[in-house]
């Protein structure tokens, strides 16, 4: 199994980007995804900022996917899709079904279907891979028997990826859930989420960490983990596991990954390794076919 | 424009129907439509009564087989498309891409509409679904401006729908995992949100608190009204400030627009509530018909009447309406 690191969701200072990639660039990952996703407002790096990043993290040896939006409302943001998806040299990750509808026009491109397309049986993996997806990315809902049942149909030379580290996508809105908890409007959110590197925390009343705000985007209170299901992720035909950056530790989270896939690492030690690193819990209700927000501790 | 109406039971169809919609909409008894709840839908039979009685009054009946089917029960969805072709249906409702290839492929003279949970929000993803699936209308999902809307329009190669009134979904349909992270069951597989049996209610010192699943989602003080826990409707902290972090109790209302919305070439609106009574159906679809006519007979000079809006928002979750994502400013 190959281990990538998913784009950075939250909107991070140019610098922070740059140094981040940079220390990637050493890190035992295989696979990296790179660009926005969430908001296209976010723009401390410019289209070739990315491309140029991406061409270091290729030449450092690793596979460079140029992630892309998962909500279009703009015109501009089309503009943007188009450029990212006929840039002639990074596959895309599509994340909405106008990127689908780039791709189908330009034939033969190979991309990843993201985990914003809502793939929940086999007729829709087909298509896709007919489309030209060499890889799918399981949505975030979805359980192990769910992700078993579809890996039955999954058709040949089409990779499977599954988030198994990070906050989880729960939703996106049109609305900017940031900038209204500061009372502004969103076409004046002065870029608000650049103060949140992990997100804006939300609480219910009695004080439980529930949610995460990032800006258009709702996230998982806490982290999923799924170091201790490695076996039953192997055992099902995963080919990729995606760890979705977060502000701190990411090195540590790598490594302790690539050990736990080594076999150098027990998964019940690997968990107890990852437990500081996630300092708002950790969830894998979604894979026992459980609320989302469930953790099932490991079993030995 | 087409005014297109929620029937969650024989009834509410009637109500919707003798009150002036065009078309209405309704799913069967199973988890194959979003308003999978205890008591509502049609059986067969009902079916059959529903759509005699729609044709003799000249409205159409479409079925919302607007789920994602799961790999483990795909059969059962596709049953659900052959029966809606048995029945001669006038439109199936579809959001999932399997499922609609599958429409297009074995009945490919039933009409398909694409539901607001496929979140079509650009005219390059209506082209993809007109494109590959013959599509013939989108329903737009609620997170577009106005502006965003007629240009949607003016590139669309097919007609739009747009939702007119009903509770408010915050997040982009479709794409929304809340229900499923909190109680395990979510719109795209299950087809319900918030689902009444994780709702646990508590009362201690006049105040009454709504939990989701044990999460608690609102206190409420002592006679402050109280509404269905919808998650994303809930009381929380953010950084020391309790408010609607997401969204208030709300309804979405476009009467202030409609002669916006029929210039810009919306093709139908929709109201939303499939889980409403009949007698709400009939009152949203008196209010509705009488606007939509005279913003027909002349959009120049039409202007909600003040008992419109009177009677709408007494029926409205928290009895207040919202343009939604329609007007900028609620972005």
């Amino acid at each position: 199994m190959k281990l990538s690191l998913g784009p950075i969701l939250y909107f991070w200072e140019r610098e922070r980007v740059l140094d981040f990639y940079a220390q990637a660039a050493g890190w035992p990952v295989d696979i990296v995804y790179l660009g926005e996703a969430v908001c296209s407002k976010r723009r401390a790096l410019r289209p070739d900022d990315w491309l140029e990043i991406a061409g270091s993290l290729a030449h450092a040896g690793k596979e460079v996917v140029l992630t892309t939006l998962a909500l279009i409302e703009a015109e501009s943001e089309l503009g943007a899709l188009r450029r990212a998806v006929t840039n002639g040299r990074f596959p895309v990750e599509a994340n909405d079904t106008a990127a689908l509808n780039m791709l189908s026009a330009a034939q033969g491109t190979r991309f990843v279907a993201g985990p914003y397309l809502n793939v929940y049986n086999g007729e829709t993996l087909k298509l896709l891979h007919e489309l030209g997806a060499g890889r799918w990315v399981l949505p975030a809902e979805l359980s192990r028997d769910m992700l078993a049942a579809l890996q039955a149909r999954r058709p040949h030379g089409m990779e499977t990826e599954v988030q198994v580290f990070g906050r989880l996508p729960l939703a996106l809105s049109a609305r900017c859930f940031t900038a209204r908890a500061h009372h502004l409007p969103k076409d004046e959110c002065e870029f608000r989420c650049r103060d949140y590197p992990d997100g804006l925390p939300l609480a219910t009343r009695e004080g439980q960490r529930f949610l995460t705000i990032n800006g258009i985007q709702t996230q998982s209170g806490s982290t999923s983990c799924l170091v201790a299901e490695l076996p039953e992720l192997r055992a099902i035909g995963v080919d990729v596991l995606r760890l979705s950056p977060q502000a701190h530790s990411m090195h540590e989270v790598v490594q302790v990954f690539r050990e736990a896939l080594d076999d150098r690492l027990a998964p019940a030690a690997a968990e107890e390794r990852l437990a500081v690193h996630m300092p708002d819990g950790a969830c894998n209700g979604y894979w026992h076919g459980e609320p989302g927000m469930a953790w099932q501790p490991h079993a030995d | 424009m087409e005014l297109v109406c929620p029937a969650g039971s024989l009834p509410a169809l009637k109500a919707a129907v003798d009150n002036g919609a065009n078309a209405v909409y309704l799913g069967f008894r199973d988890a194959t439509n979003a308003r999978n709840f205890a008591g509502l839908n049609f059986g067969m039979d009902e079916i059959r009564a529903g759509i005699r009685h729609a044709r003799a009054a000249g409205a159409k009946v479409f079925i919302a087989l607007n789920t994602y089917p799961r790999e483990a029960h795909w059969s059962q969805w596709t049953a659900a498309a052959d029966r809606a072709a048995n029945l001669g249906v006038d439109a199936v409702i579809v959001a999932d891409l399997g499922l609609l290839r599958y429409c297009a492929r074995h009945h490919p003279h039933m009409r398909r509409h694409l539901s607001v949970q496929a979140s079509a929000t650009s005219h390059e993803a209506i082209d993809f679904y007109a494109r590959e699936f013959g599509v013939q209308r989108v329903v737009l999902p609620r997170v577009l401006s106005l502006q965003q809307v007629r240009q949607v329009i003016a590139h669309s190669p097919i007609e739009v729908e747009v939702f007119g009134f009903g509770s408010l979904c915050i997040m982009v349909e479709g794409r929304c995992f809340l229900s499923s992270y909190v109680t395990g069951e979510s719109p795209n597989t299950c087809g319900v949100c918030s689902p009444a049996k994780a709702v646990r209610w508590e009362e201690a010192a006049g105040t009454r608190r709504s939990r989701l699943n044990g999460v608690l989602i609102d206190v409420y003080a002592p006679g402050e009204p109280a509404g269905y826990p919808t998650l994303c409707k809930g009381r929380f902290d953010v950084a020391g400030e309790i408010n609607y972090a997401l969204e208030e109790p709300t309804s979405l209302n476009v009467l202030a627009i409609l002669p916006e919305l029929l210039r810009a070439g919306v093709a139908a609106v929709k109201v939303e509530g499939r889980q409403r009574s009949p007698a709400y159906v009939a009152q949203v679809t008196r209010v509705l018909r009488a606007a939509l006519d005279a913003c027909q007979r002349d959009p120049n000079r039409y202007a909600p009447r003040a008992e419109w809006t009177a009677q709408l928002d007494k029926l409205a979750e928290g009895r207040q309406h919202t343009l939604g994502a329609l007007d900028r400013a609620w972005q």
